[in-house]
């Protein structure tokens, strides 16, 4: 059993003057606070990477400059899905009794810390040195490659990837502390300049500054919280033109392998924390998982299903699309918004009561996936 | 430079682009290096049209492809203009960026 104790989220966006470290610390500070925990408590620290701040050993970097001095303490990377790798090995380190408590932290200042180019540039990388990158991609078009067939192959229309980003920018529009707030359209985001095609302006994220953060402990840390039920992975490729299927990525596999580890279904999901770095990435994971059928996340969006009000509130604090994406701490965003809302406590966002939640992760062109089974225990 | 090259392994069969030592399906060592016929089918295209750096905005934009070629393997390429899926496709050769790199166009 492990349990989510506190969550600390900044404000995502531009952030100007404050380094990786800053944003880390800043999170870390909010998710003990959250978590009632003292420094000095600090058994284990996990972070990921930061594209501003290359070091082969950021955690211990993090631990020093913060000032705890952890009995376990390691980096983790998984491109996009390493926030919820992360609880998966915390899950595991205070399960099997390694620590009592683990601070996972990550923090970029990714659009002031570097120019627009060099996020481009250091993203793609991602892509195969010699056989994918001399040809000029970017990240939008190993995505914008994978839209085009997953669209040919379901008869998805730009519109319906559409109905994404107005979603996530109507969630973000009052969360505190999102970076774009202003409504807009599905004409807004058809009209918006093309980036990768399929996928344009608006069908991408942005990039931003910030940090997230949270807690895992091995005991409850109050009368109720939420506990992380179970985890699971699943990795077919790095490069998207070694992917097996360009319509079946793993996202199914992974999740399979959670509700074994959590003995949950995604029926008995209330709310849903799903990667939308891309309107394709979002929509392609809701219908693989089964949260949507195939090519029908659009229409479902469209219809309110998963809105604040609907059956399936879905990334209700705007996602990476509208709140931001700074890197690792995207998805810890996607994590705490999620915690909040299980313990209602999410003011004007809160959603009707969330017995169960499912988080799903992908890293890499589609690469990496994590999925995971949050329950609120009373 | 006018071909493509692909792997094959002489025990399990297996056909792979990416080049290495050995067959990534059954591990054994000394894998053939072949050469491709230069046919194959559109599988994925996208348009670039924000190129990641300066020195790529003047080609931008540029039509990127997934080509499953007629030997088994797919690879990534440039395309002429215009290609959709499905679209049958040969290889030719164009310098981009200081390289010279396999660009599709649709086959006759």
């Amino acid at each position: 059993m492990s349990w989510i104790a506190g969550v600390g989220l900044t404000p995502f966006g531009r952030l100007p003057g404050r380094t990786t470290l800053d944003l880390m610390s800043e999170a870390a500070s909010l998710a003990l606070a959250d978590a009632e925990l003292e420094r000095r408590e600090v058994e284990g620290v996990l972070c990921g990477y930061s594209t501003t701040l290359p070091h082969i050993m950021l955690a211990t970097v993090f631990a020093e400059h913060f000032g705890v001095q952890p009995r376990y303490c390691h980096a983790v990377q998984v491109g996009g899905a390493t926030g919820f790798a992360m609880a998966m090995v915390a899950h595991a380190l205070v399960e099997s009794g390694v620590v009592r408590n683990v601070l996972v932290v990550a923090g970029e200042n990714r659009l002031s810390g570097q120019t627009r180019d060099e996020a481009v540039r250091s993203l793609a990388q991602v892509g195969h040195p010699e056989y994918e990158v001399p040809f000029g991609p970017t990240i939008p078009a190993y995505y914008g490659l994978v839209a085009s067939r997953y669209m040919h192959e379901y008869g998805v229309r730009q519109e319906d990837l559409a109905e994404l980003a107005v979603l996530m920018r109507r969630h973000a529009g009052d969360t505190p502390g999102a970076q774009l707030t202003e409504a807009v359209t599905v004409e807004e985001v058809m009209a918006s300049r093309p980036i990768a095609a399929p996928l344009k302006f608006l069908d991408c994220c942005p990039v931003s500054d910030g940090g997230a953060a949270f807690v895992v402990t091995r005991e409850r840390p109050g009368d109720d919280g939420v506990r992380i039920r179970g985890c699971g992975q699943a990795h077919t490729h790095q490069h998207v033109s070694e992917a097996p299927s360009l319509v079946r990525f793993g996202a199914a596999e992974a999740v399979a392998r959670a509700s074994e580890a959590s003995g949950m279904a995604v029926s008995d999901a209330r709310y849903a924390a799903v990667y939308d770095s891309f309107t394709i990435t979002l929509a392609i994971l809701l219908e693989e998982i089964g949260l949507a059928p195939r090519g029908g996340a659009g229409a479902l969006a469209r219809d309110g299903h998963f809105g604040r009000g609907g059956a399936m509130p879905l990334n209700t604090h705007g996602g990476l699309l509208s709140y931001g994406h700074c890197g690792v701490g995207g998805a810890i965003a996607h994590l705490a918004e999620a915690q909040i809302q299980m313990m209602g406590r999410a003011g004007p966002r809160q959603v009707r009561g969330v017995p169960a939640a499912l988080l799903h992760g992908d890293g890499g062109v589609l690469s990496s996936h994590v999925s995971l089974f949050l329950e609120r225990a009373r | 430079m006018t071909a493509i090259a692909f792997q094959r392994c002489g025990g399990c069969g297996a056909t792979w682009y990416f080049a290495r030592g050995f067959c990534p399906r059954c591990g054994s060592a000394e894998p053939e290096r072949r050469e491709a016929t230069g046919r194959g089918t559109v599988h994925a295209v996208t348009v670039v049209s924000r190129a990641p750096t300066e020195a790529l905005r003047r080609h931008a934009p540029y039509t990127l492809l997934l080509v499953d070629m007629a030997e088994g393997f797919r690879l990534m390429a440039h395309g002429e203009p215009g290609l959709a899926i499905r679209d049958a496709v040969r290889a030719e050769f164009h310098e981009f960026d200081g390289a010279t790199l396999p660009r599709f166009r649709r086959a006759e």
